[in-house]
């Protein structure tokens, strides 16, 4: 629903964006005949060295929109895709359309509208030939970036042509013919990620490498009991320490009227701004909720999960008379807990502020979001706010918030004239995120004398106010097996938390998919019979199940085939398979994937052998090379959030954790042989960013249980629970 | 006060504190800012540079301490036969996702490489513990190692 609305909201800003076409035609005209770039439309320039500029339009966070959105549009512009450029615009929705990375949604909802953005540009490439032949445009051809005229043998490259075309009006973006899929030359094909020589080469892409002259450092003081307020801190720093500008007060960005405190130190240097802080001696009064700790939401959790849930979620049939006349009942509790993102570029953003107008250079993964958290923390009119894009070191989630940014916009305020940069340090980063909420759940299953899941019932503990759950603590009444046995009752209770939170890859799914599978794992040990069997159960014939909300239809049949073709991957079930194997199947962000671990265990200590990935995202696979790296990411990334030893604590109101050592994330020497497969479905296809990696945690899970007999109903996994 | 360095085969002069280390200084003071900062702590391997020939953390060698040494940063890496064999193995394969810790995996890959021409597995992955790719490429750095030793890895297709 929420794709529709956005397509539908890009359709209408791509014509707006045609309108901005006809005012900038004074211009290229102009200097058309001096041959300056010609301006088809928002999204594209041709020059007259035929060498085409295609607008980037999202952030990149290493998912490779900056490489595989412009596919779409060289695709239907139908060009060579060597003769393309690529430019990243700035952030302006309103030219063009959703600028966020976020939900594995810029594939889905860019697909159909970025290639109708090509297609116009074609069609009026092609009227041009068509008036300056005097032929019929239906005549004509193209390719390679030129349009052909068969019957007399002519051919024009688009350069020519530009000037002209771009004096014509758009066509309406939903009638223009699109290509058939069989006449793709980009789209499925591998393309290295535009930016890669640059990486590889050392030069400034990332929002922290952003300079300019007379540039100044910031460093930051936030308070580290989260609520808490500023208290006190030293005065005169810049007249006391060498190299130190000034000190700036500042609320602690996101919320503008929230109660975190924070002080920027400024400096000509932000080494010199970060060793100022201990002279800084910043003092803060604790947050009014008291001083929260991670074992007290343990406590309680394990307290409420006993009583009757506060609210409930989705209810099916009668779980109470189905449990009290089931042949088997299976019960088990599971956790996880509080997770950072750990991004390797720390948290930054670079401001100018002059004269009531604002300047970023931003690392963010939603930019219009940080517009309007500026224009209200700052009283600006959001036309004052100007936002570039940098490469970004790794989202994850974290950028979606954009706390980072008003920030610098409060620090540059208070320095008018003067650009700063500030950045975090590696022990801000971990201990002033948005994190993944910890949650709970207490399950029960119930077989009949078959052995057929006939009625699961779950309370899941999380974090709210008010009845409602904070940011990423919520739970979809879809949760599968919703819908799809008879019985099912899923109840909510949520604890209060100071805890920021905020949306980590593959949000709630990272969890459900832990819980769920991992329970399911046990409830087919205990039908004897193992988890991709129960899973085709339960799924029974193929069909789709409606979405609601901002859930997606749910497509029982290409859950099957990803479950079949990991299956036939592995060697699923087959004799003298590995003891140490399991598998997981999770449906998320659009995405189907059925994935299978082989571990084995020394002295308690896991080591990953092999994996193999399933995974259906459409009839397409637009970027293979990409797509792979992806998936094997995802893959890696989630047997880390379970075996690395990733964890969240809060005492006496602030985190524990302050850089790799005691929030460690994967290396190179836990990476298992991955091997993936896609499944194509004939459906438009869909993101890769975050769908991967859910089922991999509980296929990791039933492995250890294949192997040790030990069932890991907590994360992350200690080699205690696994000699204990 | 000035300190006189030796990067990328060039002599540099740079006024700074003595404790400030060479990441800031190449960062700030050099405008070099393809080596990264990412923990500060010596744990990420971000920041990796050759001293010397060795792979070392700059953000844990403070200036004074650089000074009489040779120093080689990503900028220049490929100036060597090892440095340009891993940087075009890193293209062909295209191994980067976000990129960010990229400088400082082919610093530890190249002065890997230039110290043990044909690593097996285990020393790769010896050589290569201390850096962390977050977005978790570690199978294309791996292969990516191997190509450039020639050591054949066809286990990702080269971009087209």
């Amino acid at each position: 629903m929420q794709a529709e609305l956005d397509r539908r909201f890009f359709l209408k800003a791509t014509l707006l964006a045609g309108g901005t076409l006809a005012l900038d035609l004074s211009v290229p005209l102009a200097r058309a005949a001096g041959g300056a770039p010609a301006v088809l439309n928002a999204f594209i320039r041709i020059a007259p060295d035929n060498i085409v500029t295609i607008g980037a339009k999202n952030p990149e966070i290493g998912q490779g929109v900056r490489t595989m959105l412009p596919m779409l549009i060289a695709e239907e512009l139908d060009v060579d895709w060597a003769q393309v450029r690529i430019e990243q615009t700035i952030a302006d929705q309103k030219i063009y359309g959703p600028q966020v990375a976020g939900g594995s949604r810029s594939t889905p909802t860019n697909w159909l509208p970025l290639r109708r953005v090509g297609a116009a540009a074609r069609a009026m490439l092609v009227e041009a030939a068509a008036h300056q032949w005097g032929v019929e445009a239906s005549t004509l051809t193209t390719g390679s970036g030129k349009v052909f005229h068969k019957a007399s043998g002519r051919s024009i490259p688009y350069a020519e042509l530009a000037p002209t075309a771009a004096t014509l009006p758009a066509p309406d973006p939903e009638k223009v013919a699109l290509k058939p899929d069989t006449a793709f030359t980009i789209i499925g094909h591998s393309k290295m990620g535009v930016d890669t020589p640059a990486i590889v080469s050392g030069k400034p892409l990332f929002g922290i490498d952003t300079t300019m002259p007379g540039m100044v450092y910031a460093a930051i003081e936030i308070c580290p009991m989260f609520g808490g307020t500023l208290k006190s801190h030293a005065q005169g720093l810049e007249k006391s320490m060498a190299g130190v500008i000034a000190t700036v007060p500042l609320n602690s960005g996101y919320d503008p009227k929230g109660p975190a405190d924070a002080v920027a130190i400024v400096a000509n240097s932000w080494w010199t701004a970060n060793q100022a802080r201990e002279a800084l001696a910043a003092e803060w009064n604790p947050p009014a909720q008291g001083l929260q700790s991670t074992e007290g939401y343990e406590k309680a959790a394990a307290m409420t999960l006993e009583q009757p849930p506060q609210q409930s979620l989705f209810q099916s049939g009668d779980v109470d008379a189905a449990l009290k006349g089931a042949a088997k009942t299976i019960s088990a509790t599971y956790g996880y807990p509080f997770l950072a993102h750990g991004t390797l570029e720390p948290m930054n953003c670079t401001a100018l502020y002059t004269d009531g107008k604002i300047e970023l250079w931003a690392p963010t993964q939603r930019p219009e979001g940080g517009r309007d958290e500026i224009a209200e923390a700052l009283g600006l009119p959001r036309e004052a706010i100007l936002i570039h894009m940098t490469r970004i070191g790794g989202g994850f989630g974290r950028r979606l918030l954009n706390d980072y940014m008003v920030q610098v916009a409060q620090i540059a305020k208070a320095l008018p004239g003067r650009p700063v940069k500030m950045i975090y340090n590696r022990t801000d980063d971990i201990r002033h995120d948005f994190y993944r909420p910890a949650g709970w759940h207490k399950l029960t299953a119930g077989l009949d004398d078959k052995g057929r899941l006939i009625a699961l019932r779950d309370h899941f503990v999380s974090f709210g106010t008010d009845g409602r759950p904070i940011r990423a603590a919520e739970m979809s009444p879809q949760e599968p097996p919703a819908r799809l046995i008879d019985h099912v009752d899923y109840g909510m209770s949520l604890l209060e938390t100071t805890m920021p939170t905020g949306w980590l890859r593959a949000p709630t799914s990272n969890a459900m998919a832990f819980t769920f599978q991992s329970f399911l794992d046990e409830v087919a040990a205990a039908a004897k019979t193992d988890l991709p069997d129960l899973m085709r159960t339960i799924l029974g014939e193929a069909r789709k199940l409606p979405g609601e909300g901002r859930n997606p239809p749910f497509d029982t049949g290409r859950a099957h085939a990803v479950i079949d073709k990991v299956c036939a991957m592995a060697g699923w079930g087959k004799a003298g398979a590995p003891k140490g194997r399991g598998f997981g199947f999770y449906f998320s962000h659009m995405g189907y994937f059925a994935e299978v671990v082989d571990i084995s265990v020394t002295d308690g200590i896991v080591k990953v052998d092999k994996v193999w990935v399933a995974g259906d995202v459409g009839r397409h696979v637009i970027n293979p090379i990409n797509a792979v790296n992806q998936v094997e990411g995802s893959v890696i990334d989630g047997l880390g959030q379970a075996l690395a030893g990733q964890k969240i604590e809060l005492v006496d109101g602030a985190v524990v954790q302050s850089n790799f050592h005691d929030f460690p994330l994967q290396r190179i020497d836990a990476r298992p042989a991955i091997e993936t497969a896609f499944v194509l479905s004939d459906n438009d296809p869909t993101g890769l960013g975050e769908p991967a990696l859910p089922p991999v945690i509980p296929a990791l899970v039933n492995a250890i249980f294949a192997a040790t007999g030990k069932r890991v109903r907590s994360l992350p996994i200690t080699t205690d629970m696994l000699t204990a | 006060m000035a300190y006189d360095l030796m990067i990328n085969g060039q002599p540099r002069r740079v006024s700074a504190t003595e404790d400030k280390p060479l990441l800031w200084v190449l960062r700030e003071d050099l405008d070099m800012p393809g080596t990264k900062f990412g923990c500060g702590a010596g744990l990420c391997g971000a920041c990796t540079v050759h001293v010397d020939g060795m792979a070392m953390r700059s953000c844990q060698l403070p200036i004074a301490e650089a000074v009489g040494k040779t120093i080689t940063t990503i900028e220049h890496v490929a100036s060597t036969p090892q440095g340009k064999a891993i940087s075009e193995s890193w293209v062909a394969l295209d191994v980067p996702q976000c990129g960010y810790c990229q400088a400082g995996q082919i610093m530890s890959a190249t002065a890997l490489l230039s110290e043990n021409p044909q690593p097996s597995d285990e020393e790769i992955e010896s050589a290569m513990s201390g850096n962390i790719c977050r977005c978790a490429t570690y199978t294309r750095i791996r292969s990516a190692i191997r190509q450039a030793a020639g050591i054949d890895a066809k286990e990702v297709r080269h971009a087209g």
